[in-house]
């Protein structure tokens, strides 16, 4: 009995005081700094492109077919050409890209299991997503536009081959969330591996795969690089994919932006703010889709 | 006597082949689909290396390494070297990183231990916004707002540091510009932040519960439970993803290009203009139609590929390991 009592020590709870606590509360500061140094930048440049592109934006400015020469003002002519190019070419790109990269994510995680190819391509998906855009541009430049000509197509390769690693990764991650009872149960009922990977362990997963190859696609709608070398931007409407030079909204702010002329400038901050917004839609529709179909998450 | 043969309990009553055997055309068909979607990836990596290096060779061939890697770029006089290029990369993409490390460890380290997850989750909204602003809007921007407000910045920061000994050799000298290297490098750093981000909050949340715990349990302030418990265990992890961002600064190209400045000098005076490989690319390909022009500006897009190859290599096998030792995956 006199043992316990004479052991027992106050322990001090509170919180340690004098330097050790400021240094906390001065970490603390610091990292709310840093997310506050990251704000900045994002909201100057989403007021500047808003405040300058909305000035420049018109029903004519999104659908008039050709653009005027630079020393016009902006109320000439339109980014029409422009806009459809941006549409055309990355949907023909995610038209590509998106199956062949479900696909891939597919073969993976379903085929593939420890095997070492499997593993070799996935890495190399991975090493592939880093390697810069502009390279996908000289790739195809030189694979295709040397033999066929600059074409909307050829920069629809080039988006196409951004997109792929990312739409395989994606796919792969989200595969590997699907629970392996599904598959076992559907095998239990004497389903092939195709059929079980078509009707049951793709829909499960479905959410996921549509939001990332939606993030894919609104990364290679921005990417300019890629395209530079590949469609040769001109400033008339090519409703032909297929041959002929085309243009594209990213093409035509990277023309514009060098340009002394108000018009031009104006032309660019109304093609960016077109732009941010496809972008911007395509993100948003991304996340609705994952909070409404998404049913295995992280 | 035959009988009893025949009604064996170890035969079944369906055709007797192999599960194996029975697998239908269209299964293998879809197997043998996917396999060579997920070859297309090494296919078109090969393709990407032969081509660009076949594209390129007349400018290895006439100009040698040691024109390769001189310090003269003058197209006018059929002289192609790269160094003012790689120099402007190594610079832009250095300075880039040197912001956004601790920025991005800050953010990473504010979602995982400062913010309860309710809150979490907006942040990572914006931070994705951040990385779906496209690289020409980033330029654009850099070009017609940041760098004109830089410039007096510059001048005034460059007329207050002469005579500084080692500061006026970074950020004094003549023909001050907005458009330079370090209008570049501060682009860049916004570019790259978002992908830090993810990639150290990701190696940052594989750190134990135990580990924090411990430390919490030893009397720790949440610092000294980053520095104790957090710190070690991801080190390696946030090298890797600040390895990746520097890959990605190393190849962005027209935010670069548009800010840079477009002259290939060598200086140290940062706040000059230079120029880099990617936007070298970018601004010359269209009036390089001679044949070593071209060959020099696809094979310059040969070293970027080779580089930034290297270095994502490398970052992944570190992030990759890290991940795994630490979730035993």
């Amino acid at each position: 009995m006199m043992a316990i009592t004479t052991d027992q020590q106050t322990v001090d709870l509170r919180e340690p005081g004098g330097w050790r606590r400021t240094k906390n509360q001065l970490a603390t500061v610091g990292m709310w700094v840093a997310f506050v140094v990251m704000l900045v930048p994002l909201g100057f440049v989403l007021v500047t492109v808003v405040s300058k592109g909305a000035s420049a934006i018109s029903w004519q400015f999104l659908t008039n077919g050709t653009l005027p020469v630079n020393v016009l003002p902006v109320n000439y002519g339109g980014m029409g050409a422009a806009v459809l190019g941006t549409l055309e070419i990355t949907g023909f790109a995610a038209l590509m890209a998106i199956p062949l990269g479900v696909l891939g994510g597919i073969y993976i995680n379903e085929y593939g299991g420890n095997h070492v190819l499997a593993r070799v391509i996935n890495f190399f998906a991975d090493v592939m997503t880093g390697v810069p855009s502009i390279i996908m541009g000289l790739f195809i430049f030189t694979i295709w536009v040397l033999h066929f000509g600059y074409s909307g197509l050829a920069g629809s390769f080039a988006l196409g081959c951004l997109m792929l690693p990312i739409v395989i990764r994606s796919t792969y991650e989200m595969l590997k969330l699907v629970p392996d009872s599904l598959r076992e149960a559907s095998y239990a009922l004497g389903a092939t591996k195709s059929r079980v990977t078509v009707t049951v362990t793709l829909p499960a997963a479905i959410g996921g795969i549509v939001s990332g190859s939606l993030l894919a696609v609104a990364r290679a709608a921005g990417e300019t690089a890629p395209l530079l070398f590949t469609i040769l931007t001109v400033t008339s409407t090519n409703t032909n994919l297929f041959s002929g030079a085309n243009t594209a909204l990213s093409a035509q702010i990277f023309a514009n932006a060098t340009q002394p002329y108000t018009g031009a400038q104006a032309r660019a901050w109304g093609a960016a703010l077109t732009l941010i917004a496809i972008a911007f839609i395509l993100m948003i529709v991304a996340r609705l889709v994952t909070a409404r179909f998404a049913r295995y998450s992280e | 006597m035959s009988i009893t043969a025949k009604a064996g309990p170890a035969i079944p009553a369906g055709p007797a082949h192999p599960l194996s055997q029975r697998r239908p055309l269209g299964d293998r068909g879809f197997q043998i689909l996917a396999l060579s979607a997920g070859l297309l990836v090494l296919v078109i990596l090969v393709l990407i290396a032969v081509s660009m290096t076949s594209q390129s060779t007349t400018w290895f061939t006439t100009e040698g390494w040691s024109g390769v890697f001189s310090t003269d770029w003058d197209p006018a006089h059929n002289i192609y070297g790269a160094v003012p290029f790689i120099y402007g990369t190594l610079i832009t993409s250095a300075i880039a990183i040197i912001i956004a490390f601790p920025v991005s460890v800050g953010i990473a380290l504010l979602l995982t231990e400062v913010v309860p997850r309710r809150w979490s989750r907006p942040i990572v909204y914006v931070i994705d916004l951040l990385a779906v602003v496209p690289s020409v809007v980033w330029g654009l921007w850099g070009i017609l707002i940041l760098a004109p407000w830089l410039q007096s910045i510059y001048q005034s920061i460059a007329s207050g540091l002469t005579g500084v000994p080692v500061l006026s050799t970074f950020f004094g000298g003549q023909g001050i510009s907005g458009a330079s290297f370090f209008t570049a490098g501060l682009i860049l750093a916004v570019m790259i932040t978002p992908i830090v981000t993810s990639l150290s909050r990701e190696v940052i949340a594989t750190v134990p519960v135990i580990d924090r715990e411990g430390a919490y349990a030893l009397g720790a302030t949440r610092w000294e439970m980053i520095q104790g418990a957090v710190w070690p265990h991801s080190q390696s992890g946030i090298v890797g993803a600040v390895l990746l961002g520097l890959g990605r600064a190393m190849g962005e190209t027209i935010a670069v290009a548009l800010v840079i400045g477009s002259s290939p000098t060598i200086t140290t005076h940062l706040f000059t203009t230079g120029y880099s490989m990617p936007s070298v690319i970018a601004n010359q390909f269209g009036e390089a139609t001679v044949g070593v022009f071209r060959a020099a500006l696809i094979g310059m897009g040969v070293l970027l590929f080779v580089l930034t190859i290297i270095i994502n290599l490398s970052a992944r096998a570190i992030v990759g390991r890290s991940v795994r030792r630490a979730g035993g995956e």
